[in-house]
């Protein structure tokens, strides 16, 4: 068909979009607009849904974390806590939803590696440490510089990098430990110097999966007393069982239960919630 | 100074050792009359630079078992193609004076029937090409080999196996005449090499010293690697390889580094074996070759670097000893030998010696720290544990 010449005087003729173009253009308005909300953030979750053969691992959670907040997040076994750690530091990929760090980071794309390097550090439930080297080696192999072999390769010892492993010795009380085998150091000095070589990262947002998990309660109270020394800096997630070291904590509580959240808020609020009181206590 | 302290006395101590058996045993082989009892035989010498190639070879694969962890079952095949790159650059040397006579082809092609050289087999007439692929073709397929493998997180006795797989894939392959590299028969009937008669006195004692140098080298580079940051981090990776991952380094580069520079060593190794033993065939590629290795270094007590080279040449000479005085027993020494000391000594020789010094040396202490306690005046308060010095300090 031939386009008709626009006669003069005549009003241009208006071409309505078509009704695709429309939605798509309000959907992306509405990205756009999620996406302002989110760039204040730190931690993003949407709707993200991981399932192990048929088993729904995690299942539409969404949770959103701001900059320098302190988070505890409860839930009874198999609630999803550890999968939905996997999935932020990378060792697990979501089947759905949006996962974003700093706002619009989109940590699906990233390795295990590089969202380390981004600055989210991890604490495993089991203490996690490199037991044939010593403390302060544990800590220098996790201060934060150059990842490349090479590098490590041609490595010298600067007093930048002693000053900085001193001070993290002194926030862990592990200065008298520095040239012990980390084998040799008792389960709660394990899990401190594991939270030491995440310190040692400077990472933006830790990921503390049950630290106080066999301790005693005088090494609890001083896990406490270190997490929320490291809180005044950096955001800090804790996943965690004891519901004495959370009230000691005294920070936000979120709640999950099969994979999504049950409930968010104080911990008086989320313990007072039917719904979590019928999950902890059974049907 | 600096740097006699940055590798530690026992490193210093090996390649000293090293390099005094360079020099002293051709000198005494070379100038001592038959008669002296100082005096090394001629047949001995070869055998020498053997176990000293054995040594370097299992000095290369504690750089990737002890340090990094990776149980490598495979590690005769790069020794296996370093021989053979030097095998090809010895056959180009014979020339003419070939059985048939032939200027450019090796004996086997001609029985062969085969008109022309291979592609694979031009350049190796010269010596700088040929130490070239000695050092390119093991290093080239480690790299690709261990680029899959890591990068695919391909760990434990899978790893294990498929290394196995590749020496023995390589084994078969090798047996073939149409591979071009002299089928079962492999590659031998070698004259000389660098212009030098390989039979000669002389030439075999600068090919042991030259072993001799290559292991001292070997070893300075072991010790450079692991003493640096990146030897804490191979460690690392064979401690909690995880947690590396969750600190930002990628372990499969650890790893590959590590592969490929051992794949390097085993190269050299098998070069220099070769011209030595005057032989090079597929039955170098066989499993239980690489196997034998790996008692090597588990014997003499991995991740040590003294530990890999006194296990090989423990363990390759008293094979040459029983292999001659019980040729049938040998395997049943050798399955004993490892089975005893996977049972009895877990760290292997040097390991267990280290490990007793080192809890005798903290007893010591202890004790002394324990008298200075009990000589205190009984008025002093009693003192809480944590006020007590500690043995460490």
């Amino acid at each position: 068909m031939m386009q008709q010449p626009i006669e003069p005087g005549q009003p241009e003729p208006f071409v309505s979009p078509h009704p695709y173009a429309t939605q798509r253009a309000l959907e992306r308005r509405a990205r756009e607009a999620a996406g302002g909300a989110r760039r204040e953030t730190l931690l993003y979750l949407d709707g993200v849904t991981k399932s192990f053969d048929g088993f729904k691992a995690i299942n539409k959670l969404s949770l959103v974390l701001q900059k320098g907040e302190m988070r505890a997040i409860i839930g009874p076994n198999g609630a999803g806590k550890t999968t939905m750690m996997d999935i932020i530091t990378g060792k697990t990929k979501p089947d759905s939803g949006e996962v974003f760090f700093r706002g619009d980071v989109d940590l699906t794309r990233h390795d295990e590696a590089s969202i380390a390097s981004l600055g989210i550090g991890r604490k495993f439930q089991k203490p996690t440490v490199f037991e044939s080297l010593d403390v302060e080696e544990n800590l220098r192999l996790s201060l934060a510089g150059s990842r490349s072999v090479f590098s490590a390769l041609r490595h010298k010892r600067t007093t930048e990098e002693a000053a900085k492993i001193d001070e993290i010795l002194a926030t862990t009380r592990l200065s008298d430990k520095r040239h012990r085998l980390a084998a040799d150091l008792s389960h709660g000095q394990k899990q401190w110097l594991e939270i030491g070589m995440l310190l040692a990262q400077d990472p933006e947002l830790l990921l503390v999966d049950e630290p106080v998990a066999g301790m005693t309660d005088a090494e609890t109270a001083e896990t406490a007393r270190l997490l929320r020394e490291i809180a005044q800096t950096r955001s800090v997630v804790v996943v965690e069982h004891d519901m004495h070291f959370v009230r000691e904590l005294g920070v936000k509580v979120t709640c999950l239960h099969e994979g999504s959240v049950l409930s968010e808020g104080t911990l008086d609020h989320v313990s007072a919630d039917p719904r979590v009181v019928e999950v902890y206590l059974g049907r | 100074m600096i740097i006699a302290r940055f590798l530690g006395p026992r490193v210093w101590l090996l390649v000293a050792v090293l390099l005094a058996a360079a020099v002293l045993i051709p000198l005494s082989n070379l100038w001592l009359p038959a008669d002296h009892p100082l005096h090394v035989p001629s047949h001995i010498v070869p055998l020498l630079g053997k176990y000293v190639c054995y040594a370097l070879l299992a000095l290369a694969l504690d750089l990737v078992w002890g340090h990094v962890g990776i149980l490598s079952l495979g590690h005769g095949a790069f020794f296996a193609l370093g021989g053979y790159a030097m095998g090809m650059y010895l056959m180009r040397q014979i020339g003419p004076r070939g059985v048939y006579g032939n200027p450019v082809l090796p004996d086997f092609m001609v029985f062969l029937n085969w008109g022309e050289l291979p592609w694979f087999w031009h350049g190796f007439d010269q010596f700088w090409f040929a130490a070239l692929m000695v050092v390119l073709v093991p290093g080239l397929l480690a790299f690709v080999f261990g680029w899959f493998a890591f990068r695919s997180r391909v760990t434990g006795v899978y790893l294990s196996i498929i290394t196995q797989a590749l020496t023995y894939a390589l084994l078969l392959a090798f047996f073939r005449n149409d591979m071009g590299f002299g089928g079962n028969n492999g590659l031998t009937d070698f004259k000389d090499i660098l212009g030098f008669p390989i039979q000669a006195g002389t030439t075999r004692a600068a090919l042991f010293a030259a072993s001799c140098v290559a292991l001292a080298l070997g070893v300075l580079l072991v010790g450079a690697v692991t003493r640096s940051k990146l030897g804490s981090l191979m460690t690392a990776v064979r401690d909690a390889e995880s947690r590396t991952r969750f600190i930002g380094w990628r372990p499969e580069y650890v790893k590959l580094f590590a592969f490929t520079v051992s794949a390097v060593m085993a190269g050299i190794a098998g070069a220099l074996y070769v011209p030595q033993v005057g032989i090079i065939n597929p039955g170098e590629f066989a499993p239980v070759n690489s196997i034998e290795v790996v008692v090597w270094a588990a014997i003499g007590g991995r991740g040590t670097i003294l530990g890999p080279v006194v296990g090989a040449l423990l363990v390759a000479s008293s094979k040459s000893y029983f292999t001659a005085v019980a040729p049938d027993y040998w395997l049943f020494v050798l399955g004993g030998l490892f089975v005893f000391v996977t049972l009895f000594l877990p760290r292997g020789i040097v390991g267990t010696i280290d490990h007793g010094w080192k809890g005798w040396r903290e007893r010591l202490k202890a004790s002394r720290a324990a008298e200075r306690g009990t000589g205190a005046p009984p008025a002093a308060p009693p003192q809480s544990p944590s006020a007590l010095p500690s043995p460490a300090e």
